[in-house]
């Protein structure tokens, strides 16, 4: 069970989703509402998928809505990762 | 323009703007322009192997890039028809020159037909989900294949809140969705995006299309599909289609619209009697139900925009069709789709556009390569090079299978 | 327009009469999925009729050509039009037409033949020697209504409404709209989609829009519940026999109800998600209501959308309050969606034939499995046990993917009781 980086996070939105308009998404930008970014719910649950597959880490329906910008993404992929390494 | 604006019944619905993307034609002019010079879309399939296949011609639209045209985000939520449905509602738009805040939300409808739905991106997801299983499925397939996908997507890309809808008839549709349109327009919704893009050229599609028995086996792109001809064999599937701008003529000149390239004057529609009971096809009542909505008699019809099946007893059939409604050789009739492949729901909104220029442009364009025509037909079938004419008024007809019948009359703008 | 003739097929509904006796009794008729195996699925609960081709009086070649939604279609038409008592034969057919609405039309098939011509999903070039010959009525699916038209022979106007979830809804109205306007006399108008099938559950998994409650699938639906996690995928079909009142008072035709306003409108704001103030629906409800000359406190049931998502109730919910006001407070709404299931472009017929109904037997269907209340879903929503009360007036509305909202509003005929 890997860490997921903002890297993975941006080649996973762009291939569910398409690129933002702002160009790939960063470390600038990790604090950036998803709303903001031109992703949507589809998109979430799109990766949230992806997610469960590569890293192992199942996000539930009650917490994916509340994973309003990249770094809550983050954190909680790498929360999980770290509790159950 | 205020909310509910009522335009009320009896007025008149006119062309304000125009998008089109066929085999022969990027573009309404690129497509009028190879169209009255024959240069035909028809070609070997490009889109995957098919050498296995019985027939292996299409219309295909080479070179369409659509991220060139749309955001980034729109590409993975949409098959290749809903990405060429929406740029030409794109360009029908730019077109009409409709200014934001010129209609109220409500104001605006999208009435499209579709056939196929989105499906070469379906077949993606069923292929996913028997080969990897069901997490593989998109989250974009509840809503890409389905067949009210373009008027979907249209609508939320230009915020068009009026009321929409989907129709699916087979190839009749498209002249069912302008003919719905219309009637929407004349309901109160002063302006509404209609027409029709149809596209299934991944190896499913094309093989459910060859299904019908009516797909040309030539080899040969020039003689594969030759409606009306001696040597008719059956059609080419083709993808593209048209997105058309309809208004009310009075907002359109309240609003100052730009251009009107004309007007849609009446509309009809008929199913044929059940097969097998050896009753006449309901193609000509169609006919003449359009006339009579749009108190047009025959002798005042400029062309007949033909279905063109090039199936042999099919093109007797339409060709008796008209027979009956005007008389023998008393009307000219062209199907200048043998040039790109019959598009499904987008053949007939783009025949709408080619008889629109026709009637700008006072020319009636070719029937493709067609050149010899059963004198047992008896119509004056236009070939082999545009015929000059003036062309006040034409009527479109288009059939679909299974006995779908319609028609639609369109008519030169009245000045202003 | 009035309704004359009613047919009717879905989960635990294999007539006209079991429908109604499901909706009144409050039982959900959803199950574990038993046409294929759900287990790789996150929901495998759909509303799935018991529905035996030959019994209905389908024939060995119609069951072959004919896709299952198809064999819907045309039982439930063949069910209406004998319940209408018209003798078609003496009409003129060329005034007779079809509006049938469907979402996903011959999806069934469609999977069928995917694994038939790829192996199971192994080839992409698919192999064009084992295609069957209604494969091209599979992919262009407008054979649906021509096979509803075949039934008496109509040779008016026939099409498909393919509007999604309010494709029921919309071929409904559609066929008003062509009897007003004199293109028909008659009008069969319906909807039919049969959509358990594993592209389409595996579709809504993705989105995780159905309820992964399997371990209770009789109470999975629970439209309005503060516990609702999803809908649940459904089959079936309703039609309708259409025709403008005066017509049907001539023949002594039974009147269920009047078809008194339809409006639709779009959200344009996104292909699957609602906002959630309601506004478009609200509209489409205002513009229906404004057709029928109808005021807000004159609704006595409102027969909602009701999916049992948790975005769509709470949105119509704020549609109803937005539109009817203090009304909506005050006035009966139920899903029946709880008990028959979602069955997409379909219910939005299903929907209009159980308003006919509850208007005919002034009778409201309850909202099933109902238990817990939700702070933003805060009407009276009729909750587990069928309500008798006058119902003369009814609304209808529906929501679909694609931004549609739609919405119907239905009356008792004239002369009926107060």
């Amino acid at each position: 069970m890997s860490t997921i980086t903002i890297d993975d996070l941006n080649r996973l939105l762009t291939e569910e989703a398409g690129g933002t308009d702002n160009g790939a998404l960063t470390s600038e930008l990790v604090d950036t509402e998803f709303v903001a970014l031109g992703y949507d719910s589809l998109a979430l649950l799109g990766i949230a998928t992806r997610i469960g597959k590569e890293f192992g880490v199942h996000i539930s329906d009650e917490v994916l809505f509340d994973l309003v910008t990249p770094r809550a993404v983050l954190d909680l992929v790498n929360g999980v990762a770290r509790e159950t390494r | 323009m205020t909310a509910g604006m009522a335009t009320g019944a009896g007025g008149r619905t006119v062309v304000t703007g125009i998008g089109l993307l066929t085999p022969n034609g990027f573009g309404l002019e690129e497509f009028w322009q190879a169209t009255l010079e024959r240069r035909s879309g028809i070609g070997p399939l490009t889109r995957f192997d098919a050498t296995r296949y019985p027939a292996r011609l299409a219309g295909e639209i080479d070179g369409f890039d659509p991220a060139s045209h749309l955001p980034a985000r729109l590409l993975p939520q949409t098959d290749v028809s809903t990405q060429l449905a929406l740029v030409a509602s794109d360009w029908a738009l730019q077109d009409a020159k409709v200014e934001s805040g010129g209609y109220a939300d409500y104001d605006m409808g999208v009435v499209t037909a579709n056939a196929c739905g989105g499906f070469a991106f379906t077949h993606r997801e069923f292929h996913k989900l028997w080969s990897q299983g069901p997490d593989s499925v998109s989250v974009y397939e509840s809503f890409a294949w389905f067949y009210a996908v373009n008027t979907g997507q249209i609508s939320i890309r230009n915020g068009l809140r009026g009321p929409s809808s989907a129709l699916v008839a087979d190839q009749a549709g498209g002249l069912d969705a302008v003919g719905h349109a219309r009637r929407t327009v004349r309901a109160g919704t002063p302006l509404v995006v209609t027409g029709g893009v149809d596209s299934a050229l991944d190896p499913w599609g094309w093989v459910s299309q060859l299904a019908d028995g009516r797909v040309s086996h030539a080899v040969d792109p020039e003689h594969a599909y030759l409606p009306f001809d001696t040597h008719a064999c059956g059609h080419v599937p083709g993808e593209g289609g048209a997105l058309l701008v309809l208004e009310d003529a009075d907002a359109a000149r309240h609003r100052g619209a730009h251009q009107v390239y004309g007007e849609i004057a009446g509309y009809g529609s008929t199913f044929d009697p059940p097969p097998g009971s050896g009753l006449p096809s309901g193609l000509a009542r169609a006919a003449e139900l359009a006339l009579a909505d749009a108190g047009v008699a025959a002798a005042q019809v400029d062309v007949v925009f033909a279905d063109g099946a090039g199936v042999g007893e099919l093109d007797r059939a339409e060709a008796a069709a008209i027979n009956a409604v005007f008389g023998p050789r008393s009307v000219p009739v062209t199907v200048p789709k043998a040039l790109t492949g019959r598009m499904h729901s987008g053949a007939g909104p783009v025949d709408i556009c080619a008889a629109l220029l026709s009637i700008r442009d006072g020319v009636i364009p070719p029937t493709g390569k067609v050149t010899r025509v059963p004198a047992e037909y008896r119509i004056d079938l236009v070939r082999e090079e545009p015929r000059t004419a003036r062309v006040s008024c034409a009527l479109v007809l288009a059939r679909g299978r299974w006995g779908f019948n319609s028609a639609v009359v369109v008519r030169e703008a009245l000045p202003r | 327009m009035v309704i004359t003739g009613i047919g009717v097929r879905a989960a635990d509904s294999g007539s006209r009469a079991e429908f109604w006796s499901l909706l009144t009794s409050g039982r959900s008729a959803t199950r574990r999925i038993s046409f294929f195996d759900p287990s790789p699925y996150r929901s495998q609960m759909a509303g799935e009729a018991d529905f035996d081709p030959l019994a209905e009086g389908l024939t060995p070649a119609e069951i072959q050509r004919m896709d299952r939604a198809a064999q819907f279609a045309v039982v439930c038409a063949r069910e209406a039009v004998a319940d209408s008592g018209m003798d078609f034969s003496a009409l003129d057919l060329t005034r007779v037409g079809v509006s049938l609405g469907s979402a996903v039309a011959a999806a069934t098939s469609l999977e069928q033949q995917y694994l038939a011509v790829s192996a199971g999903g192994r080839d992409w070039l698919v192999d064009h020697t084992r295609v069957s010959p209604n494969m091209a009525d599979y992919l262009i699916p407008s054979v649906m209504p021509a096979e509803v038209a075949w039934t008496v022979a109509a040779q008016g106007p026939v099409t498909m409404i393919s509007n999604g979830c309010t494709s029921g809804l919309d071929s409904v109205g559609h066929a008003c709209r062509l009897l007003r306007e004199g293109s028909a006399d008659v009008m069969l108008a319906g909807a039919s989609d049969t959509p358990i099938t594993p592209i389409v559950v595996a579709c809504f998994d993705a989105i995780r829009a159905t309820s992964p409650r399997n371990d209770d699938p009789e109470h999975a639906s629970r439209p309005f519940d503060a516990s609702r996690n999803g809908f649940v995928l459904a089959e079936g079909a309703a039609m309708f026999v259409l025709e403008e009142y005066e017509h049907a008072r001539r023949r002594d035709a039974h009147i269920y109800a009047e078809i008194s306003g339809y409006a639709s409108r779009c959200n344009a704001y996104h292909m699957t998600g609602l906002k959630a103030d309601g506004r478009e629906m609200a509209e489409a409800i205002r513009v229906a209501l404004a057709e029928a000359r109808t005021d807000p406190s004159a609704v006595d049931y409102i027969n909602a959308h009701g999916s049992g998502t948790k975005q769509n109730d709470r949105h119509e919910t704020a549609a109803y309050k937005r539109s009817l006001g203090e009304h909506a407070y005050s006035t009966p709404v139920s899903s029946i969606k709880s008990m028959v299931g979602h069955s997409l472009g379909a219910i939005g017929s299903i929907e209009i034939a159980a308003s006919a109904l509850a208007i005919e037997h002034d009778v409201v269907p309850p909202t099933a499995n109902l238990h817990q209340s939700d702070p933003e879903c805060d009407l009276d929503y009729v909750p587990r046990t069928a309500r008798e009360c006058p119902v003369n007036t009814a609304l209808t509305v529906g929501s679909g993917f694609g931004g549609f909202q739609s919405a119907m509003v239905l009356r008792s005929p004239e002369g009926a009781r107060v």
